[in-house]
């Protein structure tokens, strides 16, 4: 998707965006969902920015407000199902119906264009926040647009999957404030069973950005596999607190994690999520189980005794 | 004589509360007043309306003390010596409230708390632990001296200020009341970006999402305007009501605009015809309302001449103005514009309802700032505009020119349609936002949000988080578990509960969008 220039800018495929952020984060943010995947976590909550259309047209009949039609073509690039926006009811069913986990309301911007549709909200915002999908699979559009908006006195935070090693994206690094790194899985095997993808990457990316002090937050989401991951959905019981259950090592994860960031002298928090299923998939949801409270806070202690500075649970 | 009776027979009325009601009861034995038929029949369609103030106004309906002075000089009528310590400035402070005089019988202004008590703090090695934090003693007393203007008022229009400055004693009352779970006092940070500091208002704002207090108020534009009108000074009392220190107000009656849109309804049509008829009829009737109102508490009631607040020059006649208060701006720019609800029309969507809603403003606010009082001498004359919250009765009002609950957009594009309409409020507008609970995570997320509104030109800002007990009803706060008590009949010790059940009830404040 890198490299598409419309009259000398970056275009890139954006998912939408959210002119007014409280959790993105530090004060409100502006946040632009980038769309495009390279994970397929299981917990994912916005399913529909993984994948790009393919044009099949599944959508098109599907919406009941008639805001889809066949076809938009932009300098090289074609989108295959053109979005109208004004008539969009915003209900979803062009997702849903969707085989390949893709929306049609992804547009091609340029970042000049992303940041006008921000110009509103600019007065009550300390920076932006651009996330996905995965954004840093656009890096040309990517770096464009935080640097746009640090024209514009909005530093930008990244928030990445960590799955490409960000030594290697010099410009990145330097148009960037600061990045959200989600460290899944600490064990290989785990982390490829939840993402479907390696975590070499994202372990070296956690302890680079965390000797840079590039990290502003660090967060894993907390679940547990239901008995039949893999396999079989779960019958009933949707919360646990014995960490064994799922064969997910939590410990493992939260405490190597809090270990690189204190080894490197990192003041990022490290924010563990208590996994929720709204807005993933059913059959992976019946899959997985929210974590009871006593094994958050036992998870929070060991993220503190690990030594990370800060530890928050959301 | 039934209602007199009634009043002395009821069991969830406390016995302060049944003195102030038979007071009232007999207030409205005389009517001294001389009002004109078309003011009177305005009152009577509810168009004009004095807010429950009494046929025989008697005080000043607020009244804000310059407590600084009586700290300085003490109180010859209350055989008071100015206080040499904390300790000392605290039972002075607590003494002199129970003789401030208003509308509620309690004081609504109980000074700007930071600045009063800060000197003896600085001046006692003892007050002061290391890192410039209160030591545990001065930290009690200072906790001890908010419990006991909550016990010796229990009226959630009682109201204290803070800032714009960082304090020791200012960050001692955010810890405490933070965890207080009080109403009283209502609390105003006077934030200034060149003065407040990041931290200070990061904490004052985690105190806002568990205790709805402190509000925020625009403090440089409160005072370039108190300044330039000679009356600084300022500071906020009651529900957010700027008003000059040493001073404050006569009375405030209200215009209400959504009954207007009733009476008035054949003229609606052509929006000139009617700001020039019966909008201006209506803002006449309201002023010469207040004309009369201050004539008889300044020429007849012999307030001024006889309180020691005057004597002593903790309050002077000449730093009194009067309110004009107008409600329910929302639901006439909608008649105005006739937009029908979900139209993209409405108030609050940036269509015609908000190029209207503005017209109407504007054309009140000339019509107000050309008068002048002939019996007050505080801002030439003038009186000043103040964005009316309602009151319990109220139904289908929103109050001064917020947007009606249920109909809020999202949370920047409400900020930025708000701001402009709070500026001409000089003696006070405010609007209430509840927030998720999660905010609490992120409180840079409300001073950002605070701060883009004061730059826009707004001029005060709540918040509470959505789970927390204390809630924002309008501009004073009520406690949700305390107006489940007053359902079940028993009697609750701060008076503003019954106020906040009827809002509840009347104009949906728990209904308010959530933002995040």
């Amino acid at each position: 998707m890198s490299g598409l220039k419309e009259h000398g800018e970056a275009l890139g495929l954006l998912a939408r965006i959210l002119p007014f952020s409280a959790v993105d984060g530090p004060g409100n943010r502006a946040v632009f969902f980038l769309q495009g995947c390279n994970f397929d976590c299981a917990y994912c909550h916005n399913p529909e920015t993984r994948a790009a259309c393919t044009g099949c047209g599944a959508c098109i009949p599907a919406c009941p407000a008639g805001a889809l039609s066949p076809m938009e073509r932009r300098g090289a690039r074609t989108i295959p199902v053109q979005w109208d926006r004004a008539r969009c009811r915003d209900c979803g069913a062009c997702a849903a119906s969707c085989p390949s986990g893709s929306s049609p309301r992804a547009r091609l911007v340029t970042p000049t264009e992303a940041l006008d549709e921000i110009a509103s909200a600019r007065p009550f915002l300390r920076g932006i926040t651009v996330s996905g999908g995965e954004c840093t699979l656009q890096s040309d559009f990517l770096v464009a647009l935080l640097k746009g908006a640090r024209n514009l006195g909005l530093p930008g935070l990244v928030d990445t999957n960590g799955g490409r090693p960000l030594a290697a994206e010099p410009r990145l690094l330097e148009a960037a404030e600061g990045f959200m790194l989600d460290v899944k899985a600490w064990n290989e095997d785990e982390h490829r069973r939840l993402t479907g993808a390696d975590n070499g990457p994202v372990r070296d990316n956690l302890a680079f950005l965390a000797a840079r002090g590039a990290l502003y937050e660090v967060r894993t989401v907390i679940t547990l596999r239901a008995p039949g991951f893999n396999a079989k959905p779960a019958e009933s019981d949707t919360t646990s607190d014995d960490p064994q259950e799922g064969a997910f090592d939590l410990e493992e994860t939260v405490r190597e994690t809090a270990l690189t960031l204190a080894r490197a002298g990192s003041r990022a928090r490290y924010r563990l999520i208590r996994y929720r299923p709204y807005g993933v998939r059913h059959e992976r949801a019946a899959l997985l189980r929210e974590p009871g409270s006593a094994l958050m806070a036992r998870l929070t202690e060991l993220a503190r005794r690990g030594g990370a500075a800060e530890v928050i649970v959301s | 004589m039934n209602q007199t009776l009634d009043t002395i027979r009821n069991t969830t009325l406390t016995y302060r509360q049944k003195v102030l009601a038979l007071a009232r009861a007999g207030e409205e034995r005389t009517q001294p007043l001389a009002i004109a038929p078309e003011v009177q029949a305005l009152r009577d369609a509810g168009v004009v309306c004095d807010l429950n103030e009494g046929p025989a106004p008697y005080r000043p309906r607020y009244v804000l003390p310059d407590y600084a002075r009586f700290l300085d000089q003490g109180s010859a009528f209350l055989r008071q010596e100015p206080p040499r310590d904390l300790l000392g400035a605290v039972f002075a402070l607590l003494g002199l409230y129970r003789h401030i005089p208003s509308i509620t019988g309690y004081p609504v202004w109980v000074g700007d708390l930071d600045a009063l008590l800060e000197p003896f703090v600085q001046r006692d090695p003892a007050a002061l632990g290391p890192g410039g934090e209160l030591s545990p003693a001065a930290e009690r007393l200072v906790s001890l001296f908010l419990e006991g203007i909550d016990r010796d008022n229990p009226d959630s229009f009682c109201h204290g200020d803070l800032g714009p400055d960082t304090t020791a004693v200012g960050r001692a009352i955010l810890r405490h009341q933070r965890s207080a779970g009080r109403a009283v006092p209502n609390l105003t940070l006077r934030y200034d970006p060149a003065r407040t500091p990041e931290d200070f208002a990061e904490a004052a704002a985690l105190c806002a999402l568990d205790a709805a207090k402190p509000s925020f108020a625009n403090d440089p534009l409160f005072r370039a305007e108190f300044e330039s009108l000679g009356l600084a000074p300022y500071a906020i009392a009651s529900c957010y009501n700027g008003l000059p220190v040493g001073g404050g107000s006569c009375t405030l009656v209200r215009l209400n605009l959504a009954r207007l849109a009733c009476t008035a309804a054949h003229t609606l049509g052509d929006p000139e015809a009617f700001i020039n008829g019966p909008l201006a009829e209506a803002v006449a009737a309201t002023l010469a309302y207040i004309d009369e109102r201050v004539r008889f508490l300044v020429e007849e009631s012999g307030f001024f001449e006889s309180s020691f607040l005057v004597r002593e020059g903790l309050i002077a006649k000449e730093r009194f103005t009067a309110m004009f208060g107008i409600v329910g701006l929302a639901e006439l720019a909608n008649a105005l514009a006739n937009a029908e609800p979900g139209s993209r029309e409405r108030f609050g969507r940036g269509g015609a309802a908000d190029t209207l809603g503005a017209r109407v403003l504007a054309a009140i606010d000339r019509l107000v700032t050309a008068h002048r009082s002939p019996y007050l001498e505080a801002a030439g004359g003038r009186y000043l505009l103040h964005a009316q919250v309602g009151i319990d009765s109220d139904r289908g009002v929103s109050p001064g020119c917020r947007v009606p609950i249920g109909e809020e957009p999202p949370l920047h594009e409400h900020l930025a349609r708000q701001a402009p309409l709070q500026t001409p409020f000089i003696a006070g507008s405010g609007d209430v936002f509840a927030f998720e609970p999660t905010a609490r995570a992120n409180p840079g997320h409300i001073v950002d949000a605070m701060k883009g509104f004061f730059a826009s030109g707004g001029r005060y800002f709540s918040c509470y988080a959505a789970d927390s007990d204390l809630v924002r009803v309008t501009g004073y706060l009520v406690k949700r578990s305390e107006v489940e008590r007053l359902r079940r009949g028993e009697a609750v010790n701060n008076g503003a509960t019954v106020l906040g059940m009827g809002a509840f009830d009347n104009l949906g404040v728990l209904d308010r969008a959530v933002r995040r």
